[in-house]
């Protein structure tokens, strides 16, 4: 375990020096412009140009850059620990937006991890259990629906039904639950649903799918010829392998959602990351976009550490491979 | 066959399990598939049946039946299977999981895939004795050890908190074996115990199952596609082919006077040590598809012995005594004649 665990971590650091080191390259030296001008944003005069390139050290050679870029991350730039720089369109440091934008967009997907994990599990076993027979007909008809109904257009509608015609849910943005825990819930509920519909429909199917194949597997045999009864069979048995490489899906699409649902928090008006760095796009605010880059690639790093430890405990057989 | 005058070695009192014209007959895309075609014999007490046959000649979907682990809506069961006194085809699901694995114990061919990977060894035997007997999990646990030390698992303490693939192929199967056992069933069905383990491996899970039968005073079902591992273990022996029972007798009638044709092949192609490569003889063609059964004798296009009316007309089991049967139109005269003359040669 002790080794496992050491090997996983150091994958880890490997991991965020790749991912770093892309993000450099990719901001930093693969632009034919000068990168200072660049992070200067739209309208870039001679003066700022200068302090950019002062601040972030780009009149250095592109490896030492890279380890100033490091630095800052890591040990803090003059606005704290993570240094995540300072935008200088808004004339702002990035961190404390970030992290403000960052605790949004963590509850958003928070709520529709568990909401699509529920759904998409017991559909998956609904459907499963009962294949060919009616139950699975309508779940998979379900999950075809959710597969392929667009996110903004499921969001739209929603709206418009709950909001614009049902008047039962208030309209769309953000409240804090330390403000108002009950506005907080009604504001959430659809953003909410319409995430994890995507997520649930594509679990649903995994699901079934994986049940269906260990319920074929010569252990459930055996658990039947020692006659468990068929509640335990399934799930002690079926559901515990069927559900392990679930986990790990699960936390890639955690970790990946971490880094802002663009779309969901478009529709719904939620100042998350995915907003945030959609306007740093459009306004050419690079060391935002820069910011939200690494965050959401340490984000997924760090939900797959997770994932791996949890997946040691969970299979026996990890441990020693 | 002097045996056979004897009566049915083994053989005392009612018989434990009865099966009466069983057919398990599957719906599937391409067909009827006929897995198993009106197989009708009897298990007593304390014996040790060998069943034999190839791949696909339906002897584990025989068993497989018999524990109620064929029941889907694409299974159609014909026939009688009387397990002290009840049929086991008629019976509730409920009831009949409480004689799985209490009653009747099964091992599996490949240990491997057989156990969960996820749960000890000893949890998954402890969930076999309180599925069926209620007792504190402690004592439970106790028994499981006691029971991996009875089927010869060093440091079974120590053995019962590890995983299966912590386990050697032989070990594992004892462990099954253990966990088949741990109830002290009537009936042991072990499908091809030996078949996934070493040469040297599989004698000693043999000689195990044998001394564990005493023990336990368990009837045993071997299931095996090789005649020469029953000869030593088993006192009757079912010759499977095409979901049909071919031959049947006490091993003594099969090895030292096998009516049929099917059974002289099998026979001939058991390798022995003292024998030339060249002398082994496989059966020629394949077994036939359990959709499309050929006409007549099923065994009709391999057999070196057809007559015309092989080709038209099924065989009866039939036997002359009794106890040894053989599905053949061969003359009883003629087919001692041929063991005679020529499979004892070759053999």
């Amino acid at each position: 375990m002790g080794r496992y665990l050491i090997r996983r971590l150091l994958w880890v650091l490997l991991l965020v020096v790749l991912i770093t080191l892309f993000t450099f390259i990719i901001f930093f030296v693969m632009p034919p412009t000068d990168p200072s001008i660049l992070f200067a944003g739209r309208a870039p005069n001679p003066r700022l140009i200068a302090q950019v390139k002062e601040s972030l050290g780009l009149d250095q050679p592109a490896p030492i850059q890279y380890l100033l870029f490091l630095k800052r991350l890591f040990v803090g730039d003059e606005y704290g620990w993570p240094g995540f720089g300072f935008s200088f369109l808004t004339r702002s440091p990035i961190k404390p937006v970030l992290l403000e934008r960052a605790v949004v967009t963590f509850q958003l997907a928070l709520g529709a991890a568990v909401l699509w994990l529920v759904l998409g599990v017991g559909i998956g076993i609904i459907s499963a259990l009962n294949r060919g027979k009616i139950a699975d007909r309508a779940a998979m008809g379900f999950a075809l629906l959710g597969v392929s109904a667009p996110v903004f257009w499921l969001g739209l509608m929603a709206l418009w039904i709950f909001w614009q015609q049902l008047e039962i849910l208030p309209g769309t943005g953000y409240v804090a639950i330390s403000d108002d825990p009950s506005q907080w819930f009604m504001h959430f509920i659809l953003p909410w649903f319409v995430l994890a519909l995507l997520f649930a429909a594509f679990y649903a199917r995994m699901v079934r799918s994986n049940l269906l194949e260990t319920l074929n597997e010569d252990y459930i045999r055996t658990a039947r010829a020692k006659g468990l009864s068929e509640r335990k069979v399934i799930f002690r048995h079926a559901l515990r392998s069927s559900l392990t490489p679930v986990v790990s899906l699960f936390g890639v699409d955690f970790g990946t959602l971490l880094g802002g649902a663009i779309i969901t928090e478009t529709v719904f008006n939620l100042p998350g990351l995915g907003t945030y760095v959609v306007r740093a796009v459009g306004n050419g605010d690079l060391p935002v976009i820069l910011a939200v880059v690494v965050f959401a690639g340490l984000g997924v790093t760090i939900m797959s550490l997770v994932i791996d430890v949890l997946y040691a405990f969970l299979d026996p057989r990890v441990k020693y491979a | 066959m002097s045996s056979s005058t004897h009566g049915r070695s083994g053989a005392v009192g009612e018989p434990l399990l009865r099966v009466r014209d069983l057919k398990v007959h599957f719906d599937t895309p391409d067909g009827v598939v006929k897995a198993v075609n009106g197989v009708s014999f009897d298990i007593y007490q304390g014996e040790t049946l060998g069943v034999v046959g190839e791949s696909g000649s339906g002897k584990s979907v025989t068993f497989l039946t018999v524990m109620g682990l064929i029941r889907s809506k694409d299974a159609r069961l014909e026939g009688e299977v009387i397990f002290d006194g009840q049929d086991l085809l008629t019976l509730p699901d409920e009831e009949l999981r409480h004689l799985r694995g209490k009653r009747i114990g099964m091992v599996f061919q490949d240990a491997m895939t057989s156990l969960h990977p996820f749960y000890t060894v000893g949890q998954q035997i402890v969930e076999g004795i309180r599925a069926h007997e209620k007792m504190p999990k402690k004592e439970a646990w106790d028994r499981a050890v006691d029971m991996l030390q009875t089927v010869g698992i060093p440091k079974p303490a120590e053995r019962a908190r590890q995983y299966p693939h912590e386990f050697s192929g032989g070990m594992r199967q004892r462990a099954m074996i253990a966990m088949a056992l741990a109830l002290n069933p009537d009936l042991l069905i072990a499908d091809e115990p030996t078949t996934a383990l070493d040469v040297t491996v599989q004698s000693q899970i043999l000689e195990l199952i044998d001394r564990l039968k005493q023990e336990f005073r368990t009837a045993v079902v071997l299931i095996t596609h090789d005649l020469g591992v029953v000869a030593e273990y088993c006192d009757h022996i079912n010759v499977m082919y095409a979901a049909k029972i071919a031959e049947s007798g006490n091993t003594r009638d099969i090895y030292y006077g096998a009516h049929h044709p099917y059974t002289w092949g099998l026979l001939q192609s058991i390798p022995r040590l003292e024998s030339e490569v060249q002398d082994l003889k496989p059966i020629k063609g394949q077994p036939p598809s359990l959709i499309f059964v050929p006409p007549g004798c099923s065994f009709h296009p391999r057999c070196p012995y057809v007559m015309d009316i092989c080709r038209t007309k099924e065989p009866e089991l039939q036997s002359p005594d009794g106890v040894h049967a053989s599905a053949c139109h061969l003359a009883l005269s003629e087919k001692e004649r041929i063991f005679r003359e020529e499979v004892l040669q070759r053999a």
